[in-house]
């Protein structure tokens, strides 16, 4: 097997609070290879941390600690903030919820996605200017002279996040990281968005970490999902098995969902037990999940 | 149920009852405020100059008032801590006394502007249409003027001396809270809990005042503390100008003015009020940020 | 219960005017509970709040009870029988308000008394115990504040409820239970509802019948066993049903 893009073992994320200190992520591991790895869990769960942690935009006083985080076999725990600048974007890069708030209202279009690419190519002026045609293109925008000029509130929600998904892809990064990209969107526009953020990561050979709440979507979309409660991933399982999950937390979600296709008086409710807060996990990793 | 140290049963997440809730949340902004070492510290110099107001008789060493002209413009001395000025009055003993008149001036203003602001800018946030454009362009009068200059008009009209002046200065100095005020009415006025409170026929009146004024007074209370500074600046210009505090008072503001001609000789005689009013008014500026922090986390630093 | 008859919603004055609703017509029958499908911008969430009085440009025909509204005020009576649950359970609690200010001063506004017994029995039957009457909406989860909005609602004892996307803003597990809640509350109190949601699935849970909605207009109205089972009458419906269902990966 291929070494992983990214290897991650026994992250933990812990902010000091006045009642003690409070730990978001306890113990995540996982490796990510040129797949597309979903991550499920609810508010409070941890999985936007982590997607957080790894890009190194965890201030203090949160603390990120881990046994390894390594892209490409070389740590990125805890680098410097230039040379995670100089990570970020050109080889790891996000793509966040609402382009309302990721695109900067001020800027045109262009402007943001040619600065995206000159921060980390050096190259200006022309070349910038046709790579970000190009990735207008590529994103399937079909009139890209005129959303080029146009600025972040003229365009709309979709439209707004397959301009991020350009932005965030002009310095051809190796990884992309998507926390709840179409959470904000439209049923009709979510899956025409993930169907470009899918074609785009399939060409280029990239890891796609999806962060969402919607396991369903994620099963659909992501080749692995791993599901997170309570700070630690609980259960790791292929996407096409999901509906054979066998941790109690992630068959509580799936059974919790009202589905067309089966009508009942009432919804079941997750019981929460408090054992999947710590109980031992049975893992390929040494140390745990 | 188990025994709560205090400091648990203030910092719980599920108060029990009225009170316990009011505490904790005051407690809560206590510990917020205390880690700020700067604020504590303007804090304290407050304080310090609260109890001196308080005991001004008796901490005094001498008689503000008392004139010795034998012993006039002597530098710092055993006798005379600060030195004594041109009629040979104690300075100590007339900064010790003007504390009083300079809380008396920031009180007052403090209490009057900020209320006229909260009303104007409240009820044209609230209201819109015509009843806005016009408060607002009254404010927008108000403001137009400089604040010394409009000060010294109403003082003119109204006669020179300390009332006056700083009920000119009150006068003068509400637009920004108005607008302060507007600004954060707007905002909230299309906000949820508002709809639902209309819902519920809860009329303009108690929603302004029950929902409106708690969001708004946050904020002005850190504007007015960030303004003191501005306030006692102006009312001792005020006095320089002669048109505030009247002689043989011993406003800090006026003492300067009297220091003036004496500067290059004897500059303690100007320069020890002038340090009075800077220590203040730094002690207000960092209590200020000190309350924002507490009141308004949005806009703390991280 | 609530009958609506060519309803147009508009903002803004010409030549900016946006017109949210156009021509809606649909009638909900007491003790039912309709719903109100479509995506953003169609209009769904306006269509409640004209009915609240919460809108200012409307033209149509408004009854709820019997009873004919107009313009942009309602009667005390109104606010008896119907009142609303709003979407975003962060944005509809005043952050300096604690639970019981919120309840107590609603039960006064309806002219209530017995306010302390009232308070304790509306947060049991929201499933909330009597621990959280005193907190601040800083220190009460999403779905905590979901349901002290509901019995925000229930304080007046309406019998029309209007539930702006309820559980949008929701966790999954959360849902469930506030969906459960709302169906038990209705089952116990002869409520009627009416339900704005995005999601199909949920509102194919929890209503009879409902409408479509498409920029601002009803395209299909239909039960919700026909959705069920994909008996569409119009193209956009059967697409709304096909997107909500799944993503399917391009092959290869």
């Amino acid at each position: 097997m291929t070494a992983p893009l990214l290897s991650i073992r026994d992250l933990r994320v812990a902010f000091p609070t006045r009642q003690g200190v409070f730990e978001a992520v306890r113990g995540v591991s996982f490796d990510l290879g040129r797949e597309r790895l979903g991550v499920v869990g609810e508010s409070g769960s941890g999985k936007s941390m982590t997607g957080r942690a790894i890009l190194g935009l965890v201030r203090p006083p949160g603390k990120v600690t881990a046994a390894r985080m390594e892209l490409h076999g070389e740590s990125i725990l805890n680098l410097p903030e230039r040379r995670m600048r100089a990570l970020r974007g050109a080889r790891i890069s996000m793509i966040m919820q609402d382009p309302k708030f990721s695109l900067n209202p001020v800027m045109t279009v262009g402007q943001q996605i040619m600065e995206a690419y000159r921060l980390h190519s050096g190259q200006g002026g022309r070349m910038a200017r046709d790579k970000a045609m190009e990735m207008l293109n590529a994103v399937q925008i079909r009139d890209p002279e005129r959303v080029f000029h146009a600025y972040p509130h003229e365009v709309s929600g979709g439209m707004g996040q397959r301009i991020m998904i350009a932005m965030m892809l002009a310095p051809d990064p190796e990884i992309l990281i998507a926390d709840e990209p179409t959470s904000a969107l439209d049923v009709s526009v979510r899956n025409e968005v993930l169907r470009i953020m899918d074609r785009l990561v399939a060409e280029r050979g990239m890891g796609l970490i999806f962060i969402s709440h919607d396991l369903n979507l994620v099963a659909q979309f992501c080749d692995r999902v791993l599901i997170m409660y309570a700070g630690r991933v609980v259960e790791e399982i292929a996407a096409r098995d999901l509906h054979q999950a066998r941790h109690p937390y992630t068959r509580g979600l799936l059974d919790s969902l009202p589905r067309l296709d089966h009508p009942v008086s009432r919804l079941s409710v997750l019981e929460r037990q408090p054992s999947w807060r710590d109980e031992e996990i049975a893992t390929p990793f040494p140390g745990g999940l | 149920m188990t025994e709560m140290t205090t400091r648990a049963w203030l910092l719980t997440d599920a108060p029990q009852t009225r009170r316990q809730a009011r505490l904790g949340a005051i407690y809560q902004g206590w510990l917020t405020f205390r880690a700020n070492r700067l604020a504590m510290l303007g804090l304290a110099i407050l304080l310090f100059l609260l109890f001196v107001a308080a005991f001004a008789p008796w901490l005094a060493p001498q008689n503000p008032f008392a004139q010795n002209l034998a012993e006039r413009l002597k530098p710092p001395s055993a006798a005379h801590w600060l030195g004594t000025d041109a009629l040979g009055r104690d300075i100590l003993s007339r900064l010790i006394h003007g504390s009083r008149v300079t809380l008396f001036i920031v009180g007052t203003v403090a209490l009057i502007a900020p209320v006229i602001g909260l009303f104007v800018g409240t009820v044209a946030g609230f209201a819109g249409g015509w009843v806005d454009q016009v408060l607002m362009r009254i404010t927008d009068i108000f403001l137009a003027f400089p604040k010394l200059i409009l000060a010294l008009a109403f003082v003119a009209a109204l006669g020179p001396g300390i009332g006056n002046a700083v009920l000119a200065l009150a006068i003068t100095s509400w637009p920004p809270y108005a607008r302060l005020a507007r600004a954060e009415t707007l905002t909230i006025r299309h906000a949820d809990y508002i709809a639902a409170a209309r819902l519920q026929g809860a009329g303009p009146l108690r929603l302004l005042i029950g929902h409106v004024w708690p969001l708004c007074i946050s904020s002005l209370i850190v504007r007015v503390a960030l303004d003191m500074a501005g306030i006692i600046l102006s009312a001792a210009g005020l006095g320089f100008l002669g048109l505030g505090a009247q002689p043989p008072m011993p406003e800090w503001g006026a003492m300067i003015s009297d220091g003036r001609t004496y500067i290059l000789d004897f500059w303690w005689v100007a320069a020890m009020p002038g340090m009075a009013i800077f220590i203040v008014s730094l002690a207000f500026n960092l209590l200020g940020d000190g309350l924002r922090d507490v009141l308004d986390p949005k806009g703390a630093k991280e | 219960m609530l009958k609506v008859e060519n309803l147009d919603v508009w903002f803004g004055d010409p030549p900016d005017r946006v017109h949210a609703v156009q021509g809606a017509t649909f009638s909900v029958a007491a003790g039912e509970s309709y719903g109100l499908v479509g995506e953003s911008g169609s209009g769904k969430s306006t269509i409640l709040r004209a009915i609240t009085g919460l809108a200012s440009g409307w033209s149509g025909r408004i009854e709820v009870g019997g009873e004919v509204v107009s313009g942009g005020h309602r009667s005390r009576n109104f606010h008896r029988s119907v009142q609303m649950v709003f979407q975003d359970p962060y944005a509809s609690l005043h952050p300096r308000h604690s639970v019981d200010r919120v309840l107590s001063e609603t039960l006064r506004l309806q002219g209530m008394d017995g306010i302390d017994g009232r308070i304790t029995r509306l947060l049991e039957a929201v499933g909330l115990g009597q621990g959280f009457r005193f907190r601040y909406p800083h220190q009460l989860s999403g779905g905590q504040r979901q349901r002290v909005a509901i019995a925000r609602a229930l304080a007046a004892e309406p019998r029309l409820l209007l539930l702006d996307e309820p559980t949008s803003a929701l966790d999954v597990s959360v849902q469930a239970e506030i969906l459960n809640l709302l169906s038990d509350l209705r089952r116990e109190r002869g409520l009627t509802y009416v339900m704005v949601s995005h999601d199909l699935a949920v509102v194919a849970h929890m209503c009879d019948r409902l409408a479509v909605m498409r920029s601002g207009q009803i395209v299909e109205e239909m039960e919700a066993a026909s959705l069920r089972s994909g008996r569409v009458g119009t193209p956009y419906a059967g697409e709304l049903l096909a997107a909500s269902s799944s993503y399917r990966r391009e092959a290869g």
